[in-house]
């Protein structure tokens, strides 16, 4: 059984025929070629699917593309800010270290924008208990921490559209 | 300025923390078909019948396989002759996870479908899931070659009988080094295209060079034409230098379809097909005098190999046996270790390979000694220590030929930050008021064998050698091309890289490139595990760096007509030492070496380009000293990490924000391991931790910060005097991890507590002191 869906992605409307159990992280991937949104495990654990669905972080793992119809996701292709510099969380993630692999980073990135909307100024505790759901193998996560204070630290942050 | 030491940003982070990272399913090429496994749900048993009719007929099925389909062709590569994995069951399942049959269609939900209407019929056959159940008498048999379960046993030389019959003290331990999956975020993916031009493997994976040229001589098909690709990796932590059945597979089903075929591995499929680490036991002992100064020391070793063993996995016991002795001096030490099979998942590298299962029981005994002696580990660990001026250090190992390292420098460095008196005052007092949590404070003082290696030590594994290769090419403007033999995977090697031939080439960081992974493009390689990238490529890179520069100041004295000695260089311009107005920019020198009326007398166009085969004399070492404060429950027996002290001891080090992340990351894996993981079976041979809901991969609310220091003392193998990092965490933070939780209770006489510590074990202890 195929539905249609129109789904916002990062400001531009996209509309597909997809099967009722298309997850939303393989229509990203595949129906739309956003590669950044990674899959790391099937239990909803892991966290690097991580996408902003009407602002909220959620994983995309675990949502069905046909039930977000109408609704606006915000991937890590879309996390840039409008005059191409980085955002002041991938910023902090350079600054600090924030990666390594790379590849629980882009759900990294979205749950800790979230954060950042929510709380502006968390401290150290609060980050690390808004991203219980994302795990990292490589950093130990205190330079996550790191790269989230320096978002906090920094919320004007612009490169001048230099990417 | 030089670079070298330089808190540099990464070159590598722009892509990746904007999603134009480029992992193996990230590719997604014209006509690309999906395959899927069905894998067995039995540990041990006949395979009576597959039935996949169902699974063919479902539409946009284009093949399904099961080893009837490639019943020639030779067993996974890697294995032990006779005793290697079929690429798909044959008659016999030995593992949960072994490969049964795949199927290849037109997408991954397809795919999945087929594989769930595949009926496999099983006649279950006893099942040995650990190593006593495989060693018992009477013990179902896995392979029938073997006779028995036992692989190969190595006894001792010499079982030191009379040294330890003579000692003032022994003591001894049995100790679990329990088993770990080696989880990288990103799974084992690949994608093969096997079209006329020849075979193209995109692979998530450690040594491309390695899985080119064996997997061409697998096929038998040329290497010239055989393409492996291994772009931006998720992680391997050594789990992605071993040969699977899954690239062999895409392969096959790529030529046998004449379309690209992918496979991406789940999660649960990961954690029992992914190849696991440690799974040791060891039985050790110990002789000491009454001032806790060691005597004797005896450890054998007995390796769970899963269900197939490999070459690696086989040489986790040499590793560990071979660092046995850890930092101190042994007058006497006995070997011996065995290899044996189980109905589990195979068993090879995971970041530490062997060394954190000798570092953690070395540094187990010393704290026993502490304990059987009154005198302070802290103080065991002094009197015992090999010496400043002992190196060049000779151990009972040929292998282990200590050339460096301060040891007591090291703890010394690390007192600075630990209040170790005022910590041992609150344990005390702790004891005493029952409505305060348990304080422990637990001391390792490691050292691992790294910077793999010197000729012979790879070849030993399989490799086709044990140097790595660099190539530096300067391009028409004066910028740098690198090629490295090196294959990262989170390291941050293009960065490191770019640092070293920055100050070699006398070029700007930003002109540098550095390419890795892909076998058209860099020269033969070897790749990247036991801490060797910086060792031993990094080392290339300085060499060929430093031969192009000379090749380089030729060019700019015939220009500038004066002699190749006088001439220096800053801000990219060659210039005549004392006469900074007449010079020659670098990007002039570098158009002029491609233009044969501009060089000077017996030089050719390609000048500025070299090619190196970097080898290194020795193994390195790295070693530090690390100590764990923990917090006990005495409710629930929660072990909670109040503080993680950190000195390493890497040699040169070439960027201290990634040696930092190294040292974190590495450390995070080793609390894992003693707080969290284990891989477990229940007897017969289910695993129990087969997703991330049970197989406890830390978040960061289950880890502490880390306080680093560091004390230096250059790796005399190579000019840069790194001696590697990426392993060192690994290594040092088990052993201060379970001798901080061991101390905390020491008061009820405890000595030694299995890893991963968990709650329900300590307040076992907690309750039966009651």
């Amino acid at each position: 059984m195929t539905i249609r869906t129109a789904i916002t992605v990062n400001g531009k409307d996209t509309s597909r025929e997809v099967e009722a159990r298309t997850l939303l992280v393989h229509y990203l991937r595949e129906e739309l070629g956003l590669t950044g949104t990674h899959v790391g495990c099937d239990t909803s654990n892991c966290g690097a699917c991580t996408v902003l669905l009407d602002g909220e972080a959620v994983k995309s793992c675990t949502v069905f593309a046909a039930q977000i119809h109408d609704c606006n996701i915000t991937t890590i292709e879309g996390a840039a800010q409008a005059d191409g510099s980085f955002s002041p969380i991938q910023e902090g993630f350079r600054q600090e270290h924030g990666l390594q692999c790379g590849y629980c980073t882009p759900g990294m990135i979205m749950a800790s924008t979230a954060l950042l909307t929510e709380n502006p100024n968390p401290t150290e505790e609060e980050i690390r208990h808004a991203l219980e759901g994302n795990l990292c193998r490589c950093t130990g996560y205190e330079m996550i921490v790191n790269a989230v204070r320096w978002a906090a630290e920094n919320p004007n942050f612009t490169s001048g559209g230099a990417k | 300025m030089s670079l070298v030491g330089a808190r540099v940003l990464r070159k590598e982070d722009p892509n990746l923390i904007t999603g134009n990272g480029q992992y193996v399913d990230d590719l997604q090429p014209a006509g690309c078909t999906s395959m899927v496994f069905v894998r067995s749900t039995e540990a041990h048993a006949k395979i009576r019948s597959i039935d996949t009719a169902e699974a063919l007929a479902l539409p946009g099925v284009l093949a399904v396989w099961t080893s009837a389909n490639i019943a020639q062709l030779a067993n996974c590569p890697g294995g032990l002759p006779g005793l290697d994995q079929p690429l798909l069951a044959k008659d016999v399942v030995r593992f949960v996870g072994e490969g049964v049959a795949v199927v290849v269609a037109t997408d991954r939900y397809i795919a999945a479908d087929a594989a769930e209407l595949i009926v496999v019929d099983y006649e279950p056959l006893p099942a040995v899931a650990s190593l006593s159940a495989a060693m018992a008498p009477g013990a179902v048999v896995l392979h029938e070659v073997l006779g028995g379960n036992t692989v190969h046993f190595q006894d001792f030389e010499n079982p030191l009988n009379e040294a330890f019959a003579a000692a003032p003290r022994t003591a001894s331990l049995h100790i679990v080094n329990n088993r770990c999956a080696p989880s990288p975020i990103e799974p084992n993916v690949c994608l093969a295209d096997w079209g006329r031009s020849g075979l193209t493997l995109w692979a998530a994976f450690q040594a491309p060079h390695h899985l080119r040229n064996t997997i061409a001589n697998y096929f038998g098909i040329p290497q010239d034409s055989t393409r492996v690709v291994a772009p931006d990796v998720g992680g391997g932590f050594g789990a992605k230098i071993n040969f699977v059945p899954e690239f062999f597979l895409t392969a096959l089903l790529s030529k046998e379809i004449g379309r690209p075929v992918k496979y991406t591995q789940t999660r649960s499929e990961c954690l029992v097909a992914m190849l696991h680490g440690r799974a040791q036991e060891h039985d050790a002992s110990v002789a000491f005098d009454n001032d806790g100064r060691i005597l004797a020391l005896k450890l054998t070793v007995t390796q769970d190999q899963g269900a197939y063993p490999n070459g690696t996995g086989m040489g986790l016991p040499v590793l560990t046996t071979a660092m046995a002795a850890g930092c101190y001096r042994i007058p006497a030490v006995a070997i011996s270790w065995r290899n044996v099979v189980t109905n589990t998942t195979p068993v090879a590298a995971y970041r530490g390979a062997g060394r954190p299962e000798a570092s953690y029981t070395i540094e187990r005994l010393i704290d026993l000694i502490a304990d059987e002696t009154g005198v302070d580990p802290v103080e065991v660990r002094r009197r015992n220590f090999i010496p400043v001026d002992a190196f060049p250090y000779a151990t009972h190992s040929p292998l282990a030929m200590y050339d460096s390292g301060n040891f007591a420098g090291a703890l010394d460095e690390l007192l600075k930050h630990v209040n170790y008196d005022d910590l041992k005052k609150e344990q005390e007092k702790r004891r005493q008021d029952p409505a305060a949590k348990l304080l422990g404070i637990g001391f390792s003082s490691w050292l691992e064998i790294a910077g793999f290696g010197p000729p012979g030590s790879l070849e030993a594994f399989g490799h086709l050698a044990s140097w790595e290769s660099a190539q530096v090419r300067i391009q028409p403007d004066g910028s740098a091309i690198i090629f490295t033999g090196a294959s990262p995977h989170g390291q941050g090697t293009v960065t490191t890289y770019a640092q070293i031939a920055a100050d070699e080439l006398g070029i700007d960081f930003d002109r540098i490139s550095v390419k890795h992974g892909d076998t058209a493009v860099v020269p033969q390689g070897i790749g990247t595990m036991g801490s060797r990238a910086v060792a031993v490529g990094g080392e290339g890179v300085k060499t060929a760096s430093g031969r192009v520069y000379e090749n380089a100041k030729r060019i700019a004295a015939h220009l500038l007509e004066a002699s190749a000695e006088d001439i220096i260089i800053e801000d990219e311009k060659f210039f005549v030492k004392g006469t900074p107005a007449r010079s020659v920019p670098w990007s002039e020198v570098a158009w002029k070496s491609f233009q044969p009326l501009e060089l000077p007398g017996g030089m050719e166009p390609g000048a500025l380009d070299s090619t190196v085969f970097q080898q290194v004399p020795n193994f390195s070492f790295p070693s530090g000293a690390y100590c764990c404060v923990v917090e006990i429950d005495r409710e629930t027996g929660g072990v909670n990490i109040v503080n993680m002290y950190l000195v390493d001891d890497c040699g040169t080090v070439i960027n201290p924000l990634l040696v930092e992340g190294q040292v974190h990351g590495g450390v995070a894996q080793g609390i894992a391991q003693a707080l969290y993981e284990h891989m477990l079976y229940d007897p017969s041979g289910v695993p129990r931790t087969s997703t991330f809901m049970d197989y406890l991969v830390p978040a960061a609310s289950d880890l502490p910060g880390y306080v680093t220091g560091r004390i230096n003392t250059p790796n005399p193998s190579n000019t840069l005097g790194a001696k590697g990092v990426g392993e060192s965490g690994s290594v040092g933070a088990p052993p201060a991890v379970v001798n901080a939780v061991v101390d905390a209770l020491s008061h009820l006489g405890v000595k030694h507590i299995d890893m991963p510590v968990t709650p329900i074990k300590v307040w076992n202890i907690l309750e039966g002191a009651k």
